[in-house]
């Protein structure tokens, strides 16, 4: 009986902490968004009214939209340039660790640097990006980046690429320390050129890593908040609001709980099968083990 | 010849991306150097300083209370860094050595939970620390911490702990060791380089925390480094470089962090393969 008790014991203090601030929450949440609640008052429950809304707010559907776009930018940039950037800094030239140590840089840094830095590097008349352009005389290219609704988005994925491409690249060097040198190296007596090695040999081998890598920069693309909550507010007019920024302003802002709560729902759900695909990931690499 | 053409691309590209990443640094780091007239007169964010000064530190420091901040962030990170170390030690040496019907749950519990939308905690989180008075106390921020990383500290130390022998658990099972000495005195010197790899990452992530400062804390002798930070804004909305000397201060201790411990942190990211 006692041998039975004791991981209960080692668990008790953790799982108690964890159940208050996060799995109760996460259940609390799911409640919360079926009323309608200011946060004083006390909560009226409205069955699936605030869905029902939610799908009509073109500022939720806006939102919902940037995240997919979000999504794209991360999956189509950040993937293939952390693999680039890998492939690169793995040549073990003297001076690769210094090369990599300044490339990790900005994953020291906290989203609120990063966006008040971005936002100099994009501002209009002084922003480093727009005099560059206008020097090497494409001044029509040279665009109000965090003012213009319809590239806005774009503007704050490019500074967000800043921190995750290098996130992608360290994943796809623990990744590469598995690839076997000795498929490379056959495939070269066989007269594979660089780019066929690279194709045939490296790419499948990486998939673990490809695997894990872009399910979570999808995880990552679909909870984006500090950057877009630092650098704009979802300005201007929502245009590049996210749902994690809808929320809190609806939230706390607005004092509409139980509307935040349904935002929260959404944003959850479709982030859910992503955690689920990164589980099972997970799962699976343990039974190797 | 090939070898060096090989070597010459190599640097070539290297020093590109390099310089390409270290623009906006170079940015924020002139910035903060400038005096207020230059600011002011030239209007633009890549030109060195002509004059180069220390005061905007100062001011940031000082009169935008940057110090206080900087306190309030460090009890923050060392005590929420320090709790969830520990108690993912006791959760993951349960979850790594003993057979029990509710392991695998458990171990699942932990891993999803730290992959959730923070939005999905928010209201909860907040109406909690309202209600039973940790609302605006540095205490009910660092309660939020700890729990939250538990999910990915555990995770990370249980795999860590997988991976030593099961042999030397048994044999100090078999000379008599209770759980808890061979917890502390068996499994816990061989999990220390996992809990350096883990502190690196924990103390990185718990530092730049912003959104739950955000949400948990209220009254200006509480804010942490971010949340001044936005404040400082606020304050000096178009004094750029006491912006940007704000901004490098907040981001100096991380960055020393990073650069010092990078081997570990670097470790910590590949072994837990995912970031909270």
């Amino acid at each position: 009986m006692k041998k039975k008790l004791t991981p209960y014991l080692f668990l008790a203090g953790p799982l108690a902490l964890y159940f208050i601030w996060v799995i109760y929450p996460i259940f609390r949440t799911f409640i919360v968004s079926f009323t309608r609640w200011d946060g004083m008052t006390k909560p009226r429950f409205v069955g699936w009214e605030n869905f029902v809304r939610l799908f009509n707010d073109r500022y939720f559907i806006l939102s919902l939209l940037n995240n997919f776009k979000w999504m794209i930018g991360f999956v189509i940039l950040s993937i293939p340039l952390g693999l680039l950037f890998a492939m690169l800094m793995d040549q073990k030239y003297p001076g690769h660790r210094v090369y990599k140590s300044l490339v990790y840089l900005p994953m020291a840094l906290s989203f609120v640097v990063i966006g008040q830095i971005w936002s100099w590097v994009l501002e209009p008349s002084g922003g480093i990006v727009n005099t560059f352009l206008r020097w090497i005389g494409l001044e029509n290219l040279a665009k109000p980046w965090l003012s213009d609704p319809r590239i806005v988005t774009y503007s704050l994925i490019w500074a967000a690429l800043w921190r995750q491409v290098p996130y992608a690249m360290v994943l796809f060097l623990a990744g590469l320390q598995s690839v076997d040198r000795e498929h490379v190296e056959a495939a070269i007596v066989d007269g594979a050129n660089a780019f066929q090695r690279f194709w045939y040999v490296i790419l499948p081998e990486l998939r673990p890593a490809m695997v894990i890598t872009i399910t979570v920069n999808i995880i990552d693309s679909l909870r984006a908040f500090d950057i877009v909550f630092v650098m704009t507010r979802g300005g201007p007019y929502y245009s590049s609001s996210v749902m994690a920024n809808y929320m809190y302003i609806q939230a706390f802002h607005n004092y509409r709980m139980g509307y935040g709560a349904a935002i929260a729902v959404i944003q959850f759900l479709i982030t859910l099968g992503f955690i689920l695909v990164y589980v099972l990931n997970v799962l699976k690499r343990e039974e190797r083990l | 010849m090939r070898k060096t053409l090989k070597a010459t691309l190599f640097y070539v590209l290297c020093t590109l991306i390099v310089v390409l990443w270290m623009v906006p640094f170079v940015v924020a780091f002139f910035t903060a150097f400038k005096t207020m007239d230059e600011i002011f007169m030239l209007r633009n964010f890549w030109s060195p300083p002509k004059t180069w000064t220390f005061e905007n530190f100062k001011v940031a420091w000082i009169e935008g209370r940057m110090g206080r901040y900087f306190i309030n962030t460090t009890i923050v990170t060392a005590v929420s860094v320090a709790g969830t170390l520990f108690l993912s030690s006791l959760s993951a040496y349960a979850l790594a050595w003993y057979e029990f019907k509710l392991r695998t749950v458990i171990l699942m519990i932990f891993v999803s939970g730290m992959l959730i939308p923070f939005q999905m905690l928010l209201i909860p989180v907040y109406r909690f620390s309202v209600v039973t008075g940790l609302y605006d106390t540095l205490i009910g921020v660092i309660l939020f911490h700890i729990a939250f990383q538990l999910g990915f500290c555990t995770f990370f130390l249980r795999n860590f702990m997988a991976t030593i022998p099961s042999s030397l658990f048994d044999a100090a099972r078999i000379d008599g060791a209770g759980a808890f000495k061979i917890y502390s005195k068996i499994i816990m010197p061989l999990v220390k380089p996992a809990v350096a790899a883990l502190s690196i990452l924990e103390f990185t992530w718990i530092w730049n925390d912003y959104l739950w400062s955000l949400i948990l804390l209220q009254s200006d002798a509480k804010k942490t480094v971010t949340i001044g930070l936005t404040t400082l804004q606020g304050q000096w909305i178009s004094s750029w470089n006491i912006i940007a000397a704000g901004a490098l201060l907040a981001a100096t201790v991380p960055v020393i962090v990073f650069l010092v411990f990078q081997r570990y942190f670097i470790q910590g990211l590949t072994l837990g393969s995912i970031k909270g």
